[in-house]
Order: C-alpha cells, then structure tokens, then sequence
C-alpha cells in the first residue's frame, strides 16, 4: 500500500498505442464526478465561513483537545507498527517456517474486517471484564475508555501500511551488503542497524506517515473503545459526527477542514519522501 | 532510394538529437545505422517507425511523404530491441497478430504462419512461450512475426543487443542470410562496427545527431570521411574480416 | 540450446563464489542466528494473536454464548436481511464503478506520457488518505440541505442524503482508489513495449488491451475487485455519516452492529459482526489463493 510514484519512462515519443483520448476522457469524468467535486464542497461551504468564527470554533477547548488525542494517539500507534511492522516484515521476507503463509495473510485483515466490528471486539477484549482487559485490570492500569484504548485501535487498522511498505523493499535489498558487512567482522546488530536499518529508512517513513495518517482519520474502530469522553478522550471525527448531529454544518465543515489540510501535508512529506527516495537508488 | 530522409531536425527538451539528418536507403538494400549511444541512430529508427516525429524535414517511403501517416499504416515491420513479444500469446499467435489485424482468413493466417516458422526454423515450437525461448530463438520470433504482414520496409532496433556475444555471430549471419531470401529493404541500429561492416549493404555513420558519413563497409572503412568515422571505425580489423568474408564469399 | 550454455557457465563461475562467500559467512550466521530468528518470529507471532487472532475469537466466542437460538434469530432478523441487503448493493456499486475507473486510469497512467501524471496519481489517491467521516461530510455538504446542489435537488424531489444513493455514493468515493492501486503497478512495471508493438501492426485499441493487457493484470484485477468489496462492505464512517440510520431503509450491515451494540444487545451485535467476519476471512483466504495463482505465472 505504499504511495504510488508514477515512473516518467519515455519522455519522448508519439503516443502510438489508440485510445489515450477515451482513457484520459473517462478517467477525468470519474475522478471529477465521484470525488473531486463532492470534495469541492468542503472547501466552498469552508469560504463561507466567517473567518472569526472558524478561529473560534477550531481553538475551542473541546475541539482543540480532539485533535490533540486524534494526533498523538496516531503518532504513538504509528510508532508502535512502525517497530512491530519492521520486525514482522523482516521475519516474513528472511525467515522460513511453519505457519508462514498464514501470518502473512493474517496482516492483511485490518482492511478486510470491518472497522466497527473492530472496534466492538477490541472494547470488549479490553474491557475490565475482557479476557486482555481483565489482566490489566488486575495491577490497575484501565485500557477501553482511556487514551491507551485508542492507541490500540489505531495500532489494529495501521498494522499493514508498515508492513507492506517495508516488504518489497526488504525483498529487493540485496544480501550482499549484510555479507559484505559480515566479512568486514560487523556483527549481527551492528550490521543491521548501520547496513539494513538506512536501506529501509524511507519505506518505513512512508509506513510509518501512511499509519499515522490512517490513525488521524480513523472512526470506526476508534469511537466503541474511546468512551468518548469530553476533553480526554473524544477524538476528531467523532466531534465533526457530533456536530452534523446537532446541525451544526459550520461548524463541522470547520472542524474538518483542519483535519483535511493535516492530511494533505502529511501525504505531501510521505510523497516527496518517496520521490527523494527514488532518485536517491537512482543516483 | 526507397526510404529517404531530408533534412530532419529532432530535439527532445533541449537535447538535439538529430540535426539535419539526410540519407537514402535503396530498395532491397540492408542498411546499417551506426554510431556510439547518444549519437541519435535510435531516434532516426523510430522516426522512420513512426514511434517519433520530427521537428521539421521530410521522412520519404516508396517516395511518399509519410511524416503525417501513423507508424501502422506507413507498411513496416518492426523488431524491438527487448523484442517486445506478447508474453501471454504462444509463438504462433505472436506471429498471426499481424494478420488477425488485417482480418485475413483463418486458413491464410495458418499457412502463412506455418511458412514463417518453417522459414526461421522453428516449427516445432509453434505452442511454446516466450518466456519458454532461448534470446537467440526470441529474436528469431520477433523477426518472424514483424515479416508475417509482408512489410515493404523491415526497421531493427538493435537486435543483437540482448544476446550474448557466442551467439550473436551466428545470428547475424542467419538475419543477414533471411533478408536476403525475403528480399525486404531493411534498416537496423547497432553500436557495433564490426557488426554493421559485416552485415550491411550501406553504413550510416552518426554521431551528436548528424550523419558523419553514408557509404559502403568498404568505403567508410577505407575513406573515412570524417576525423570521427576513422577513429571509430578500426580499419585493421575491417581488413581481418573483410579476408573473412571473401573467403566465405569464395566458398 | 543457448540457455543450457549461459545456465552451466553461471553454475560454474558465480555458483561457485556464492557457495564459497556462504561458506565463509556461514559459521558467523550459525552463532545465535537461531536464537535471534526464533525469538523475532515468536515477537511476530505473540503481536498478530494480540491485535489480530484475538478480536476474532472474541466475535466468534460472544456470538454464540447465549447459544444456539440467539445467534440464529439475530441473523434472520429481518432488519438484519435488510441491512445485508443494502451492503451488498453497495459493494457492487461501488465495485464495479471502481473496477471500470481503476482499469480505465491505470491504462491512461501506464501506457501514455503527458504532464501532469503525478498530479492526476495523486489525485486518485485522495479518498485513500482523508477521514471516512470527512468522505460523507462531503457528499452532505454537496446534495445536503446546506449543499449548493441541495435546492436544485429538493425542487426535483430527488433524495440523495439521508437515503440509498448517499450510501452508495459515499461508499463508491472511500474505496475509490482501490482497484487502481492494485493494477497500476502491475501495469508500469508491464511498460508499454507490447501495446506499442501491436499498435504499430495496426491493432485497435480494444484488441490490444483485450490480448496484451488483461492477460497480464488478470490475477491483480481479481485481487483488487476482491479488496474493494472488503472495504465496501464494511465501511463505517462515511456511511454513518450520510446514511441517518434509518432502520430497515438506510442502515448497512456495520451500521447495524452499531445500533445493537448501543442498544446494550451485545451478544445480537456480535452475531450479526461474525457474518462480516466470515466474509473477512473468505476475502483473506481467496486473496492468498489469488496471489499463489499469480506467482504460479
């Protein structure tokens, strides 16, 4: 699931192959109709804002604090796929072992299993009667209804993005490095960490920008283990929910605007990171 | 002259890849372009294929202007340089492609590709793969199938390049031998002297995207016309081959 | 005849210094290598059942601990049947409009240059990379009461809000991309010397994509269809946003489980996920099916 870069393979040239006109034609239409002129609207129905109130409405406490528990929660569910998405994907590309193909297609569930039915098991498996939940409990840590809650959830939906990013790298690095790494006398760490780890430092950004991304927008899985509690643990979207349900259009499409424009530059460092990448094993 | 090139200009951002190219290449003859990589020989190919056009100057065929006629309809047949074979098609339906376009009969596609296959001495892997193919029998079938639509006009993109230096001269021998008995004018792009001295009728000599030099193997070999064709061209090993040849010749 | 010569020569000359490198390097590997794989495989192993094996188990478990006849008469419901009814159409809406864009754009991106490529590229990307609850803020902010097209609606009598075409429009616009993610890298990486070589013999545009391409993009079409109704089927967000929850007329499958959940009928909203869960798992298993078919080629 990694950014797509569009590689520019022939400049030159005549378009020889017939049908560009049609492809570009219902390409454009499709893409214009079903997604750019709906996403329109949010940046019309934001122009109408006055100016003063949009300040108001996203610096309010309530809201302020969505979007800290929407960030922080993605940042620190990011970091933790980034470390297990590294470890699995490097176990799934160098090892060999029982059960192998299983785990592989395992890592691919968070986008196949729906987000709210996520998010009802994971509450439940962390509640204080859940079977995880329960253990913790037990030494007084709570899990569902807290920040900690939502972090997991974040984890469980951005579980591939890291995964998948950092394997096809991993699988096209060539082992002639480590080895030439080991005959120098490097260890297994040292090699790793100067040798492997640099390799795979822009794919596991990428990973790592594409889950947190994910985490800032995600609801469904979020929203049952939350608690949605005010100030500590409403999340982003759920405010803009919260607000289309009590009609408040405005103050919504305020809401979301800012979530909208921290996407985007997250996408946009993801991209240039990836571009920088690409010329970068070019050169 | 059959194709002619007259005064073409090519740049592609900034570069000039083709600086008022004229050349002519007779009917029936085996043309060579030849020159280091950079030097522009690939973008005369495709423009004569209709794979680019040209700034400005004319690309004449049969004595026809065809700057403005698609690659498809100007009457070539055209070998890649990787090939390009279609690689979920067996080798007899690369080769019928052509002619399944043209809308020819069942039973004149089968005898015609039956022929081609009988005529690169590869009948009995009609059923096979591409990817089931040695490179010097992908390139046999690349030739098979850009002859298929009997083309006037049969265009290589360096067609030695992909296979390894054992093989190449046996091939070269074989493709020089096929289009003498098809009798098809043909023009292909090689970095390779002894290559180009060896197998073609005419040599063009290109370099920085003009024509250093437009001859016989003889003549550019042994009257350069330009500082650049003497020194790219090795005329001592020109003389070795060119014993070779007589001798081949004589036999 | 030439790839038996080129195979021996790579056996005898860079066989030989593999087997002589590893046999150099082996000794260093064998050295707590072992331990070093069995414990990442077993951090591996410990993290999947924590985050993945375990919410499935407790879908399955709790579905069926007030037995048999609950589960049962939670599935037939007959809110539930509607609320399937009305995923399923959804899905294949949306799959079959992004199935027809993913082909059509991957084509346009793979095969042709023109300017302006990795805008188009990233444009397509959008819906991959905003909020599902942003997806159905849009189409309320388009077709809504406060939409610029809300009044044109309104005087046409056409309801899109609030009722079945807003939830299949917000579903076709989160799953957009998906079915072009899939094909396009097989497609560039395919280049483009076979189109160009049949459209120099003449070929029509559909014949080439019809013999050149499809073949060779078939395993990932699959793939990609079979994706794209995974997320269709279970999207939430978007759909929440725009759908109204209206029992029996706008609720999806997974609005449904919500509606059961929050109404404290715990065991009938597990139930009813543990149909999307047996679906999420057919979709991971014919997933692998499909990609061991498609390195078999």
């Amino acid at each position: 699931m990694e950014q797509q870069i569009v590689k520019v393979k022939n400049k030159r040239g005549v378009r020889v192959i017939p049908g560009f006109g049609l492809t570009m034609g219902v390409t454009l239409a499709m893409l214009g109709t079903l997604v750019l002129i709906p996403l329109a609207s949010i940046f019309i129905s934001a122009s109408k804002l006055d100016f003063k109130e949009f300040v108001s409405v996203v610096t309010s406490r309530q809201v302020v604090s969505g979007y800290v528990v929407s960030l922080s929660g993605a940042f620190w569910a990011a970091l933790v796929n980034g470390i297990f998405g590294t470890i699995l994907a490097w176990v799934l590309v160098r090892y060999d072992f029982p059960g192998k193909r299983l785990m592989d297609g395992l890592i691919e569930l968070p986008f196949a299993l729906p987000t709210a039915v996520a998010g009802i098991s994971l509450t439940y498996l962390y509640s204080d009667k859940g079977w995880i939940g329960a253990l913790f409990a037990r030494i007084g840590i709570k899990i569902a209804y807290t920040r900690i809650g939502i972090v997991i959830a974040m984890v469980f939906v951005g579980i591939p993005f890291v995964v998948r990013t950092i394997q096809p790298v991993l699988q096209k690095l060539d082992r002639q490095y480590e080895e030439a790494a080991m005959m120098l006398g490097a260890g297994r760490v040292y090699t790793f960490f100067r040798v492997v780890l640099p390799e795979l430092f822009p794919a596991l950004l990428a990973g790592f920008g594409l889950a947190f991304a994910r985490g800032i927008g995600e609801y469904g899985s979020v929203v049952f283990i939350a608690g949605n509690i005010p100030y500590k643990t409403q999340i982003a979207p759920l405010l803009i929910m919260a607000k289309l349900e009590q009609y408040k259009y405005s103050d919504a499409t305020a809401i979301a605007l800012v979530l909208l424009l921290v996407s985007f530059l997250l996408m946009l460092v993801v991209n240039s990171v990836q571009i920088h990448m690409q010329r970068f094993s070019k050169g | 002259m059959y194709v002619e090139m007259k005064q073409i200009n090519k740049t592609f951002d900034g570069f000039h890849a083709s600086r008022d190219v004229s050349f002519g290449v007779e009917k029936g003859h085996l043309a060579a372009l030849l020159g280091p990589s950079g030097s522009g020989k690939t973008t005369i190919l495709r423009m004569i294929a209709g794979l680019d056009k040209p700034d400005s100057g004319d690309i004449l065929i049969d004595g026809k202007r065809v700057n403005d006629v698609p690659g498809s309809k100007r009457g070539i047949g055209f070998v890649f340089q990787n090939y390009a074979l279609f690689r979920y098609m067996t080798v007899a339906d690369n080769i019928a492609f052509g002619l399944e376009v043209q809308k020819k009969s069942k039973a004149e596609i089968k005898s015609r590709v039956e022929e081609l296959l009988e005529l690169v001495s590869m009948e009995e892997l009609g059923k096979r793969y591409p990817h089931q193919l040695s490179g010097g029998q992908k390139q046999r079938v690349a030739f098979a199938r850009a002859l298929a639509p009997n083309p006037q006009l049969l265009l290589l993109d360096e067609p030695f390049a992909a296979i390894d230096a054992k093989v190449r001269r046996e091939l070269r021998t074989w493709l020089k031998e096929m289009i003498g008995q098809v009798k098809v004018t043909s023009i292909f792009v090689t970095h390779d002297q002894e290559e180009a001295v060896e197998v073609a009728d005419t040599v063009i000599v290109t370099n920085q995207g003009r024509i250093e030099q437009v001859g016989t193997p003889e003549e550019v070999c042994r009257q350069p016309k330009t500082e650049f064709v003497r020194e790219f061209i090795d005329s001592e090993r020109f003389e070795a081959m060119a014993a070779v040849r007589g001798k081949q010749i004589r036999q | 005849m030439e790839k038996e010569k080129q195979k021996t020569y790579e056996q005898d000359v860079i066989g030989d210094g593999v087997q002589s490198l590893q046999k150099v390097i082996a000794p260093h590997k064998e050295e707590g290598g072992r331990g070093v794989k069995y414990a990442l495989i077993g951090i591996s192993a410990a993290f999947l059942f924590v985050m993945l094996v375990l919410p499935l188990a407790v879908v399955i478990s709790n579905a069926f601990r007030d037995g048999w006849m609950v589960f049962r008469e939670a599935v037939m419901d007959e809110y539930t049947v509607k609320a399937l009814q009305l995923t399923l159409l959804a899905a294949i809406s949306a799959v079959t409009v992004n199935t027809i864009f993913g082909i059509f754009a991957s084509y346009l991106l793979s095969k042709y240059y023109f300017r302006g490529r990795q805008v188009l590229a990233s444009l397509i990307d959008i819906p991959f990379s905003i909020s599902p609850v942003i997806a159905g803020l849009v189409f309320i902010l388009t077709f809504g009461n406060v939409g610029w097209m809300g009044e044109f609606l309104k005087s046409h009598d056409i309801k899109i809000v609030f009722a079945v075409p807003g939830v299949v429009l917000a579903t076709i616009f989160v799953t957009f991309p998906f079915v072009f993610r899939e094909l396009f890298p097989v497609m560039n990486a395919q280049g483009k010397d076979e189109e160009e070589a049949a459209a120099l013999m003449g070929a029509g545009g559909f014949r080439i994509f019809r013999r050149i391409t499809l073949p060779h993009i078939k395993w990932a079409l699959l793939y990609g269809i079979v994706l794209c109704s995974a997320r269709a089927m279970g999207e939430f967000g978007a759909v929440s946003v725009i759908s109204g929850h209206l029992r029996g007329k706008t609720n999806t499958l997974p609005l449904h489980v919500e509606i059961l959940y929050n109404e404290f009928n715990t065991t009938a909203a597990f139930a009813v996920s543990s149909i999307l869960v047996v679906l999420a798992v057919v979709i991971l298993i014919i997933r692998s099916l499909i990609q061991q078919k498609g390195k078999e080629r």
